[in-house]
């Protein structure tokens, strides 16, 4: 079972992010993206991790998609504008060197590179206090200070975000 | 069974074709929701090692990835924006006034 919603989703999530980068229409290719973020979110479910896979949807395809998709219907952009190619023959090599990273990732991959020491959190230790608590945890105990960085992160890009976007100050 | 392996692998496989879309498009709102796109992979391979290793830290680093990735959004998308006023379009091959 597990293994039937991993394959369907990775498929799902993979053909979107294909009908993403060669969709002509910004506003579809938006919607192609929210597609594979909700389907990533269901692999974070498979993962066991609740509370990510719910931020991914709050956060990601309802805010951050929404910002996209604003964006895109202000500008009225013109579609045809793509069709001209200042430098030709760029998509071949392209796709040559996106073919070859792959490659040189999955060499990686079958590596005896991937390896680390097993952690304390194990599935039954999550289910049993739950996994958003034990994130609320550490983020107030051993993570603190990122997470109050983070704020700061955010007012600072909210601030800048109204520079950048007003006429004039 | 589903493995470790399994989910690095669609993680790599998403990562290539973000890393595609930003080489072949021209749109500078495509190019930054394949940016978004790569994020998200990398997003997936934290959580996947989490789990496999028994460990939480990888779920606390996808939170603070969201929260970059959030602000980086609206920063990026309120330069475009600021582009378009200037120059009326958001064509990367237009935009080249920083071209020697």
């Amino acid at each position: 079972m597990e293994a039937y919603i991993f394959y369907i989703m990775a498929a799902v999530s993979v053909t979107a992010a294909v009908y993403l980068i060669f969709e002509k229409n910004p506003v579809y290719s938006a919607l192609y993206l929210i597609l594979t973020l909700v389907s990533i979110a269901a692999l974070y479910i498979l993962l066991e991790a609740q509370f990510i896979a719910a931020v991914q949807i709050i956060v990601y395809a309802g805010a951050i998609m929404v910002l996209f998709l604003f964006v895109i219907m202000l500008l009225s952009l013109n579609i045809k504008e793509e069709l001209k190619d200042a430098i030709p023959f760029q998509k071949i090599p392209a796709l040559f060197m996106g073919i070859l990273l792959f490659s040189v990732l999955c060499i990686i991959l079958k590596s005896k590179f991937v390896q680390g020491k097993q952690g304390e959190y194990t599935s039954a230790y999550v289910a049993s206090v739950g996994n958003t608590k034990l994130i609320g945890n550490l983020l107030f105990t051993d993570y603190l200070l990122p997470f109050e960085i983070t704020s700061i992160l955010l007012f600072v890009a909210a601030i800048g975000a109204i520079m950048l976007a007003k006429r004039k100050l | 069974m589903i493995t470790l392996t399994h989910y690095l692998v669609l993680s790599a496989i998403l990562f290539t074709l973000g890393v595609i879309g930003v080489l072949i498009r021209r749109n500078a709102i495509i190019i930054f929701m394949c940016i978004e796109l790569m994020l998200n992979a990398v997003n997936i391979s934290f959580v996947a090692c989490a789990h496999y290793l028994n460990s939480m830290q990888g779920q606390l680093f996808v939170f603070f990835t969201m929260t970059v990735a959030a602000a980086e959004a609206a920063v990026g998308l309120a330069i475009i924006v600021a582009v378009f006023r200037n120059k009326e379009t958001v064509n990367i091959d237009d935009i080249n006034i920083m071209k020697w």
